[in-house]
């Protein structure tokens, strides 16, 4: 792990800026519930290294989106489309279900926002990073402890806590922890639902500086949904502005920030308090 | 069969029920380690008595079988004392309590000691035949971790164990991977007896009464036991010989002599110990 | 990531505008509509430092804003290093950044609890350089801009503003970018300091840097300005 980690990135980020398709491509993706839209239409590519980040209010259906790309949601229409590590596109909709959780575990990754519901909050610290490693064949106790305290140290949790449950960690830790055991298996993808949601100002700043490292390090893609604007600012290189199940503005954060075109944009923009 | 019990089915269940259970002990075989539903009866004792392997021996035996009963490794306590009779009377099989001599043997809680053959069916009496049932509450689930072998989780109960306790501690129904596939509880015997299970001659059979489930072992099958490469599985028993027959490597139990917390240790095989002393072994002296 | 591919037609600077329009239209009052900007041209080659000039809100800020790309192009073209930014998509525009600009904002805007030295480090980090040599050379240029060694470890977010800037100086300048953007670099920084980043961008025209800033401080755009543009002259 620690020899590895930083040439492998490396390699990653070279390969990645070399990068001729998308890793991901999505169109027409739409989710209904009954009369009601939850996301209609959605289109985007994200591309290795990419951050897109999600932005709009409750209910704007980004986290329908979200839910939908993860598989947590079976979409009524549209194409997902994934660049597995061979170079091949694959329909995320229409792969088998076995091959569609051995993605969910090893090149994927999901963060929730509420850690209690990405954790096992009943095991271990080390044991919640090993699980994705035993998931996928790992049988050597020493080494994927040795991982374990590796992801504890980069995600900023005492080595010390190795064997004691989330349920003794505060919600920052949780949520560093549930970082930590999502990136172990060297995600491409990163799908995280409000990851800065519910934790305090102070705690949310070490997390986006964290992920932001995280991201730069392992060369990740990130879709991040978030309602609040300054952690779009912070985190994503893109934003893809939502409202009513449907995309209104997409675009460069700070120009969506700083230059809203639309309507629905500049209300939300002005209605911030402090970018 | 005495003419007084021409009444009865041959073996209590009626034959529709018999087939029923062949049918699902011949899926059971022919995917090992899988748990196959079968409609459970009732039958004339309680859930946790051995509902589930009383219907697979009934499912099983003819009239030219010779059925043996342990509880515990012991032929004398009263569940296998029940259940030889229970057999005696509505199948009018010979009984005995010679693990050679027996071709179908009923167990909870132990494997004989004595090598089986291909020519006998061993038949467990299961409680709880989900292996990741404390793991992962939903039957939906897992069921479904069963379907795509996601079995991480099992793996981390096992880290859970070294990370606390510096090895599985784990005592009985340790998990075990069947054939490479299947993640199978192995019922509730001692670790000790896992190695037995592993390319075992005789045709091993599950059932589960109160939670309607078959599942098998067919001879010969690979059957590993969980663990890691650098804390490898070990079968353990107390590390003593037998009280009585000076045994050192059968499984032990526990048994309180006096009221004064006086104890030993001797063979929970207890046709083994017979065996062992009527050849002439005995304990050296303490 | 796409590289900037020199497209760049002879004669044309390093940043080139052209019949560049923008207008804002502020839905939430009333479909306002404000005129900004239309016609604007010039070009900036490579060792050559531009001064923007006008009254206040005549423009600079909005045309600077452009060629750095956080607003959007109305109408015309802007390239930079050959790259036309109209209508680019994001990729294009983030290479672009991470590759050829230095970006000196009035504002410094960084994760509250990231240390000074990271900040300015980020840009080679982007680049992929190592983190140590990343570190190195931004400790190098905190120090001769007089940034106290006691401070590199702090969050910038909690420096005086004279302070701030100086990280900020420091960001732009921390990897040799062909082209420079600078907005107010040396405003509330005192005589020593603010020679110091006139230096720096002296130092930066001479390995050949294509420099556009805003200054409001006459004598330092005299001391490194080739010449001005007046963004007046391109008000509608």
């Amino acid at each position: 792990m620690t020899v590895s980690t930083a040439e492998m990135a490396q390699a990653r980020v070279r390969a990645d800026a070399e990068a001729r398709a998308p890793l991901l491509e999505v169109a027409g993706l739409t989710r209904r519930y009954g009369a009601r839209i939850g996301c209609a239409d959605i289109g985007f590519d994200l591309w290795p290294g990419e951050v897109l980040g999600v932005v709009g209010e409750s209910g704007s259906g980004k986290s329908t989106l979200l839910a939908c790309l993860a598989g947590h949601l079976a979409p009524d229409a549209g194409r997902v489309l994934w660049r597995d590590r061979d170079g091949r596109a694959r329909d995320v909709l229409a792969i088998p279900e076995p091959e569609r959780r051995l993605l969910a575990r090893t090149d994927w990754a999901f963060v929730r926002q509420n850690p209690r519901d990405g954790l096992r909050m009943g095991v271990s610290a080390g044991g919640n990073i090993g699980e994705r490693l035993m998931a996928g064949g790992a049988r050597h106790y020493g080494r994927i402890r040795g991982a374990a305290a590796d992801w504890l140290a980069r995600v900023e949790i005492d080595a010390g806590r190795i064997d004691d449950t989330p349920r003794a960690f505060s919600g920052g830790m949780q949520q560093r922890l549930q970082i930590a055991r999502n990136l172990v298996s060297g995600p491409r993808l990163v799908l995280m639902d409000e990851p800065t949601g519910g934790l305090d100002v102070s705690v949310q700043a070490r997390l986006l500086d964290l992920l932001r490292g995280l991201v730069r390090e392992m060369g990740l893609s990130a879709i991040v949904v978030t309602h609040d604007l300054a952690v779009a600012r912070l985190l994503a290189h893109r934003l893809m502005v939502m409202k009513d199940g449907r995309v209104v503005e997409t675009g460069l954060t700070d120009q969506v920030l700083d230059d809203p075109q639309h309507a629905y944009t500049q209300l939300l923009v002005s209605s911030a308090l402090r970018l | 069969m005495t003419p007084d019990d021409a009444d009865y089915t041959f073996a209590y269940l009626d034959e529709a029920t018999k087939r029923m259970i062949r049918r699902a002990v011949l899926k059971a075989v022919a995917i090992p380690g899988y748990q196959t539903p079968f409609a459970s009866r009732e039958m004339p004792m309680p859930y946790g008595w051995g509902t589930g392997g009383v219907q697979l021996t009934a499912a099983c035996l003819t009239p030219d079988d010779v059925l043996k009963v342990i509880d515990q490794g012991a032929d004398d306590t009263t569940n296998a004392v029940s259940i030889r009779a229970f057999f005696a009377k509505v199948a009018g099989v010979a009984t005995t309590e010679s693990t050679r001599e027996a071709t179908i043997i009923q167990t909870r809680h132990r494997i004989p000691e004595t090598p089986l053959t291909e020519d006998q069916i061993m038949v467990f009496q299961v409680p709880i035949p989900e292996p990741l049932r404390f793991l992962e509450p939903r039957e939906t689930e897992t069921r479904r971790m069963h379907a795509l072998a996601d079995y991480g989780l099992m793996q981390v109960r096992l880290y859970e164990d070294v990370a606390r306790h510096g090895a599985v501690t784990l005592a009985y129904a340790y998990p075990v991977r069947v054939a490479g596939r299947y993640v199978m509880d192995p019922s509730p015997i001692p670790r000790f007896d896992n190695p037995k299970l592993d390319r075992s001659p005789a045709l091993m059979l599950f059932g589960a009464g109160r939670e309607q489930r078959i599942y098998a072992l067919p001879p010969w099958t690979r059957v590993e036991s969980l663990d890691f490469e650098d804390h490898p599985f070990e079968a353990s028993k107390p590390d003593r010989p037998c009280a009585l027959c000076g045994a050192e490597d059968s499984y032990l139990d526990e048994v309180i002599v006096d009221d004064a917390g006086g104890r030993m240790f001797v063979c929970s095989d207890t046709d083994h110990c017979a065996n062992r002393r009527a050849a002439g072994a005995q304990a050296s002296a303490p | 990531m796409t590289r900037a591919v020199s497209e760049r037609p002879a004669g044309a600077g390093m940043i080139a505008v052209r019949a560049v329009a923008k207008r804002f239209t502020l839905h939430n009052q009333g479909g306002a509509v404000i005129e900004a900007l239309r016609g604007a041209a010039l070009d900036v080659r490579a060792g050559e430092c531009v001064a923007l000039t006008g009254a206040s809100g005549a423009g600079k800020s909005t045309l600077m804003r452009m060629i750095w790309g956080d607003y959007r192009i109305g109408a015309g073209s802007i390239r930079v290093a050959g790259v036309e930014l109209a209508g680019a998509d994001p990729r294009t525009v983030l290479a672009l950044r991470r590759d050829r600009i230095g970006h000196v904002s009035q504002f410094l805007r960084v994760v509250p609890r990231v240390p000074a030295r990271d900040v300015v480090a980020e840009p080679l980090l982007a680049l992929g350089a190592p983190r140590e040599a990343a570190r190195a050379r931004a400790e190098a240029l905190l120090a001769r801009l007089n940034i106290p060694p006691a401070l590199w470890g702090l969050s910038p977010t909690t420096f005086s503003g004279g302070e701030q800037q100086r990280v900020n100086v420091a960001r732009g300048f921390v990897h040799p970018f062909p082209v420079l953007l600078l907005d107010e670099p040396t405003a509330s920084l005192d005589g020593a300091n603010r020679a110091t980043v006139l230096d720096l961008i002296r130092e930066a025209k001479a390995r050949g840097a294509a420099i556009l800033g805003i200054f409001h401080d006459a004598d330092a755009r005299a001391q490194v300005c080739d010449r001005d543009v007046d963004v007046g002259a391109f008000r509608p």
